[in-house]
């Protein structure tokens, strides 16, 4: 048999198994439209959030009267946003979190400034107003100054806490629906609710073992701080993975395909990655931006373990966040259970 | 020749009272209605079979009775009540199709069912019953068709149900799996529990039925006990010979018969004038058989010989 014959005919083989799986996909109408649907969400997530002008590299805020560029030309450097800050103390604050990379006070003349050293924002932003305006004068940091990484350290935590929790509970509820499983578990008492919740329980375990290794892991390895309570970080952790997985699982309450779900997970976990600040603080950015940061659990998770982290906060302190995430856990096993489907139609 | 004795005839249920009640049960989809103002009742303690060809809706009655389907019209009371709570404690499930978790072995599987219900057989009593000793640290994923079967059988009682449905429990297995499952279906019914079976095998149905429905197109087309049943339909006797034997001679006598698969029936109400016809026309009778028809030849009467979809 020759060389070409046995292409001819692999190439056959493959050609029906591939037009076989592009006529399976096209007749799956959901998976199509979700996974054609998700580059076009993606496309408009991008271009109101980084649509307009090029995005600042550097946020400072400014204390007192915004001047002109004209009479402080360092206004007018490009890839920085200038941000009224009416505190002092605030100011201190959000420079010594890296939510903002440098503070000005034009309310004196010469004109003084606070930024961290640590940071290489800061740094290079420093670097750029002396060269703008020599008289500045740094001022030292007062209170607990923390560095960046202990500012993006939350974030990246967060960040893989989110996947484990969308992901891990949501695929495993669509596998069980998929092959039948669930259709075997309707016939018997177990109600949608305590299904679900056995679900979350489930993967609750698994992502804080995770979440764990990676706090004591990475944390060693960057001198990590946490000034504030353990305990209250840990609830924190409980909390925002129940929120988390139970958002995850009204995704899957109804579909049988894994496509349509990943589509659909995509589509959640792409807005809490650009919003929830896990690289950058939303501080400056447009107010309805940070309201709909404000939905996501991702964004009270993160909140609330810098306010930990950071600042030392209490239980007072992130009440709030964690009644949102609280009352989310529950409003989200609320819809799942009563969206919820045993079987595949 | 052979003559076969007729199938034993199944003692009837003591229990009289209907455990289950059908009504007027109607399903419809976009296309098409599958179930179509069906009615019966299950008494309680007997065997009932729900027999059909392919896409005679037999599944989907079965799946609204067993409360996993929702009906377009119709009711199913259980106990004289709608399904509900008291149904799924008592009632055990084999689904014609069912997955269960890959990487549980037999003994999980079964403790994790038997969590779900409050009362129920013991995890070991359901093993011992259907013959799962030797499997027990075996993952599901690697169980043959037939230890799968008997694995969801054990789940299917481990509520100890009142009412079991069974729902095409031997199809794909070998004979020797389908035999050793009738042997224990046979012992579940010893237990005077009530078992709702559909299958494709008539000689199943034939063994294990006090009484069967047989529905087609989403109707009911006949009902009662098997036995009842062969004689409401059947007068005659069946001579059943090899096709070769079949000749061109005995072919334009006017007998009535049918040919399928190398075999050659013909049904009668004269078995001696037959058979008198068929020497005289030469017809070789070493290989004739004389058998009672069976509940395959009754489904065959009622439902055709037409291949269904």
């Amino acid at each position: 048999m020759s060389l070409l014959h046995t292409l001819r005919r692999s190439g056959k083989r493959l050609l029906a198994v591939w037009h076989a799986r592009n006529l399976e996909f096209v007749r799956d109408r959901s998976s199509l439209i979700f996974t054609l649907g998700m580059p076009v969400a993606i496309v408009v997530a991008m271009a109101l959030i980084f649509g307009g002008p090029p995005r600042p590299m550097f946020k400072v805020g400014v204390l007192g009267t915004m001047p002109t560029a004209a009479s402080y030309p360092f206004l007018g450097e490009r890839y920085f946003q200038f941000v009224p800050e009416p505190q002092e103390a605030a100011g201190i604050h959000s420079v010594a979190r890296s939510d903002l990379d440098l503070l000005l006070d034009m309310r004196r003349r010469p004109v003084r400034f606070w930024a961290l050293e640590d940071s290489p924002k800061g740094y290079m932003a420093e670097k750029l107003l002396l060269q703008a305006d020599p008289q500045a004068r740094h001022q030292p940091s007062t209170g607990a100054v923390s560095r960046y990484i202990d500012w993006l350290f939350p974030g990246v935590l967060g960040m893989n806490m989110m996947f484990t929790c969308l992901m891990g509970a949501g695929y495993v509820v669509v596998r069980y629906r998929k092959n039948g499983f669930l259709k075997r578990l309707s016939a018997t008492p177990v109600s949608a609710f305590e299904f679900l919740s056995a679900q979350v329980l489930s993967r609750l375990g698994l992502a804080l073992a995770i979440t764990l290794i990676l706090y004591s892991g990475i944390g060693t390895v960057i001198h990590f701080h946490n000034t504030g309570s353990n305990a209250l970080l840990f609830l924190v952790a409980v909390l925002g993975c129940l929120s988390l997985i139970a958002f995850g699982l009204i995704v899957a309450a109804r579909f049988a395909s894994e496509e349509v779900v990943g589509g659909l997970l995509n589509l959640l976990t792409w807005p809490m990655m650009l919003l929830s600040g896990i690289w950058f603080s939303l501080e400056g950015s447009p107010r309805w931006m940070q309201w709909l940061a404000q939905l996501f659990p991702l964004t009270h998770i993160l909140q609330a373990v810098r306010a930990i982290t950071l600042d030392g906060a209490g239980l007072d302190a992130i009440g709030v966040d964690l009644a949102y995430l609280a009352g989310t856990t529950l409003v989200f096993l609320g819809i799942g259970a009563a969206t919820f489907r045993w079987r595949a139609e | 020749m052979i003559i076969d004795s007729p199938p034993s005839q199944h003692p009837p249920a003591r229990a009289h009272t209907a455990i289950l009640r059908v009504d007027q049960l109607v399903k419809r989809y976009a296309d098409n209605t599958a179930v179509d103002g069906v009615s019966f009742s299950v008494r309680e303690g007997s065997c009932f079979g729900l027999l059909g060809p392919n896409g005679a809706g037999k599944t989907t009655t079965i799946e609204i009775m067993e409360g996993i389907l929702a009906p377009t019209a119709g009711t199913v009371s259980y106990r004289g009540a709608p399904l509900g709570e008291r149904f799924r404690d008592e009632a055990g499930i084999l689904f014609q199709k069912t997955a269960l978790q890959d990487f549980l072995n037999v003994r999980q599987t079964l403790e994790m069912f038997r969590g779900l219900y409050d009362h129920g057989l013991s995890v070991d009593e359901v093993i011992r019953l259907c013959a799962l000793e030797k499997l027990l640290k075996r993952d599901n994923k690697k169980l043959s068709g037939g230890q799968l079967q008997r694995l969801l059988l054990g789940v299917a009682l481990v509520n100890d149900p009142d009412i079991l449905f069974l729902d095409e429990p031997t199809t794909g297995l070998d004979p020797q799996a389908r035999r050793r499952f009738w042997e224990l279906v046979e012992s579940i019914k010893a237990q005077r529990k009530t078992i709702i079976l559909t299958t494709h095998y008539m000689e199943e149905a034939q063994l294990l039925c006090d009484e069967i429905v047989i529905v087609d197109h989403g109707k009911i087309i006949a009902q009662g006990a098997p036995q009842a049943l062969l004689r409401q339909h059947f007068k005659a006797v069946l001579i059943e010979l090899p096709s070769e034997d079949w000749t061109p001679a005995a072919r334009d006598l006017g007998l009535s018969f049918f040919e399928a698969a190398g075999r050659v029936e013909l049904t009668t109400n004269d078995l001696e004038g037959t058979l008198r016809t068929l020497l005289q026309s030469g017809v070789p009778l070493a290989h004739l058989r004389i058998r009672p028809p069976n509940l395959e030849d009754l489904f065959l009467e009622l439902t055709g010989t037409d291949l269904r979809s």
